[in-house]
């Protein structure tokens, strides 16, 4: 017996699976970039010669790495709110959460970046009088940031693929839309099916925009003429 | 005038000493060549007098302030802010340029006016073009340094040195790393800064160009001042063994 | 704030059971997920066509598809079209080792292109077939450059472990909700949970460190 396809009750809670989606990225961008600065400050602080600095650092890196993201968003989510007596709605728990899981790895492509500059560059700007912070913002960063493009790229996408889990806490993410809408439709192969199909598109898009940066970025300026 | 005090200059890596007890002292307008062997602690030298390495002991002075603060008795300390300070100062040419590759010649040579004397930008530019003439690379300034030979980016840096208006230059083996056929532009530049009586430290294989150069010729082994002396008398009438020695190795570099 | 980890410690073995929960699926996904990730990167280094598209279509697809949503897509839609059921376990598994093979594809094809084609040629000038080429000369001098990326990715899939909870499967996260809706404790469980983990998986990061430093200097 053949199963009988009908996409007809997905289509039309098409407006659902829109604002599912745009919560999405909504909870994508704003991790995004709190998770880029909080990321750059993670990475000079572990790069600080003064241990009080770096060591806690390196302890909130390695431990945001080694624990599973879903244990994160669980004990910001209701773990957090009991400690420090604040209400937490599902959106804030996902930013702070996902925002401190991508610094520390934002931190290590940094630190990376960061430290691949060669000595002589250091030294050429020293060398004119610039002191520390000078020489890291005009000379090293800049040319650190184009070296680390592709990395970060790759973590975004990441990101954008973590982000599913705050459909764990009731978050009407896409996700958790597809899953209403499911329970809804008793037609849970197709709304399944169609949220895969545009969470493929939507990263995949993303992926290919970020393959696209990198080669234009690879032919600017830095071309290596010998 | 002393420009320049070096006392009892001590430099360790670890267990290595790679200078001991060096004194120095350069004279507004002197041209000082500095010779030695590898490891016989040249570029240390030239890297402790604008403070890019930190002596292990003795005491640098500069227009007579001697600069640190003694902690305990032989032991200095150095404040970065101070540092920075003599690094105006001093200016620094290196052997592999280390031009910055994200900014054009005229943006490298203007970096310096800008972030640390904050200049605006129109008078840093005017500025750094001025300087990108006085080498020879006016037409230049908007080429990156990916596309410059090795003698144009040399020069470059050597302009982005001069734009800080430096009363002393240090040259650390300008022209080593240089293909044969592009040293004599850098050297020309440099010979017309010595001609100009600008006061330099250049550490050098071109014997002959230190010959014709230099006021004095300093002969560096084994981290201390093994000879020195005028052109003359170093390079001429060594007197010292090693000296000789030396000298006779670098033939291809001679007179 | 007093933390009270009592009822915490008179749950253990319910945390046991999640412990076992968590490695025999980590266990599944990490055969399956290397398994089948060698196959396709195998593929993806294929010449011909039919072997190199479906490779890269399974590749694109799975990794860049949330695990999440292939999970439930397992658990939810797939039942539909089979006369079986697919049980939790089940559909956690496939989500997770599909994604882990598309990644592990790429590590196992990069680590062989990078070997030097002179080995090839070495191999052949022999007589040796392809397959013999790839198995005695090639394939093991690239499994030591895909060491350390291919132990990161065994840490990740540790820690994709927790989504089967997701599908209520029982696995160290599921037991951590479970005590902490049954004893109103959620700070002690889930940093309990947490702390777990990091127990597990804290020495294989040290271990991947210390791999990538070995490669680095012998590269």
């Amino acid at each position: 017996m053949a199963y009988q396809w009908d996409f007809t009750p997905v289509l039309a809670n098409a407006p659902l699976l829109a604002q599912g989606l745009l919560n999405t990225l909504k909870v994508t961008g704003t991790s995004l970039v709190f998770g880029l600065a909080l990321g750059l400050a993670l990475a000079l602080l572990r790069l600080s010669p003064r241990r009080a600095f770096a060591w806690p650092a390196g302890l909130v890196i390695e431990v945001f790495r080694t624990t599973p993201p879903l244990v994160q968003l669980f004990w910001f989510f209701f773990a957090l709110p009991l400690l420090v007596g604040i209400e937490m709605t599902a959106f804030m728990a996902a930013v702070v959460t996902f925002s401190i899981q991508s610094a520390a790895f934002f931190a290590e492509v940094f630190r990376g970046g960061i430290v691949s500059i060669e000595r002589g560059q250091w030294d050429g700007a020293r060398a004119i009088g610039m002191n520390h912070a000078q020489a890291l913002r005009r000379i090293v960063l800049p040319q650190a940031v184009k070296r680390m493009i592709p990395a970060f790229m790759e973590r975004a996408i990441e990101l954008m693929k973590t982000t599913t889990l705050v459909a764990t806490i009731s978050y009407a993410d896409l996700l958790f839309a597809a899953n209403e809408i499911a329970q809804k439709t008793f037609r849970p192969l197709e709304t399944f099916t169609v949220a895969a199909l545009i969470y493929f598109v939507v990263i995949f898009a993303f992926s290919l925009v970020a393959q696209q940066l990198e080669r234009r970025l690879g032919v600017s300026g830095e071309s290596t003429v010998h | 005038m002393s420009l320049l005090r070096v006392t009892g200059l001590t430099k360790r890596f670890g267990a290595n000493e790679v200078l001991r007890g060096i004194d120095l002292e350069v004279r507004q307008g002197e041209r000082i060549a500095i010779l030695g062997a590898s490891g016989s602690g040249k570029s240390s030298l030239l890297r402790c007098l604008n403070f890019m390495e930190l002596p292990s002991a003795g005491s640098i002075a500069l227009d007579g302030e001697v600069l640190g603060r003694e902690r305990r008795p032989g032991e200095r300390v150095y404040r970065e802010s101070e540092l920075t300070q003599v690094r105006q100062r001093i200016g620094m040419v290196f052997q592999q340029f280390n031009l910055f590759p994200h900014m054009t010649a005229v943006g490298n040579v203007m970096e310096g006016l800008r972030t640390v004397r904050r200049m605006p930008r129109e008078a840093a530019r005017l500025r750094a073009e001025t300087e990108l003439k006085r080498v020879g690379l006016g037409d230049k300034a908007d080429a990156y340094p990916a596309h410059l030979s090795g003698g144009q980016k040399q020069r470059v840096a050597i302009a982005r040195a001069l734009a800080m208006d430096p009363e002393m230059l240090l040259f650390d083996e300008p022209t080593s790393a240089l293909d044969p056929g592009l040293v004599g532009e850098v050297l020309g530049v440099i010979r017309d800064l010595a001609e100009e009586g600008r006061t330099m430290l250049l550490v050098t294989h071109e014997l002959g160009f230190a010959y014709h150069v230099a006021t004095r010729v300093i002969f560096l082994a084994d981290g201390t001042i093994h000879e020195s002396g005028t052109p003359d008398e170093v390079l001429k009438n060594p007197q010292k063994e090693r000296t000789r020695a030396f000298l006779a190795s670098h033939k291809q570099y001679s007179l | 704030m007093r933390w009270d980890f009592t009822s915490v410690f008179a749950n253990t073995d319910a945390l046991l059971a999640g412990a076992a929960g968590t490695l025999r699926i980590f266990a599944i996904c990490l055969v399956l997920g290397l398994g089948l990730g060698l196959v396709v990167g195998l593929g993806r280094y294929a010449r011909t066509k039919w072997l190199y598209l479906p490779a890269t279509a399974f590749v694109e697809f799975f990794r860049n598809t949330p695990v999440l949503v292939q999970i439930l897509w397992f658990y939810f839609a797939l039942p539909i079209l089979m006369p079986f059921e697919i049980s939790p376990l089940a559909a956690a598994s496939l989500g997770i080792s599909l994604n882990s093979a598309a990644f592990s594809a790429e590590i196992y094809r990069a680590g062989i292109q990078s070997i030097d084609m002179g080995q090839w040629d070495g191999a052949r000038a022999l007589g040796m077939r392809w397959d013999q080429a790839m198995r005695r000369i090639v394939l093991p001098q690239a499994i030591k450059r895909m060491l350390p990326a291919l132990t990161n990715r065994a840490i990740e899939i540790f820690k994709m472990t927790t989504l089967a909870s997701a599908v209520a499967y029982v696995e160290l996260l599921q037991q951590g909700k479970l005590i902490a809706s049954l004893n109103y404790n959620p700070i002690e469980a889930y940093t309990a949970v947490a702390v777990i983990f990091l127990v597990f998986l804290w020495p294989l990061v040290q271990f991947t460190y210390v791999l990538e430093r070995r490669l680095r200097r012998d590269e």
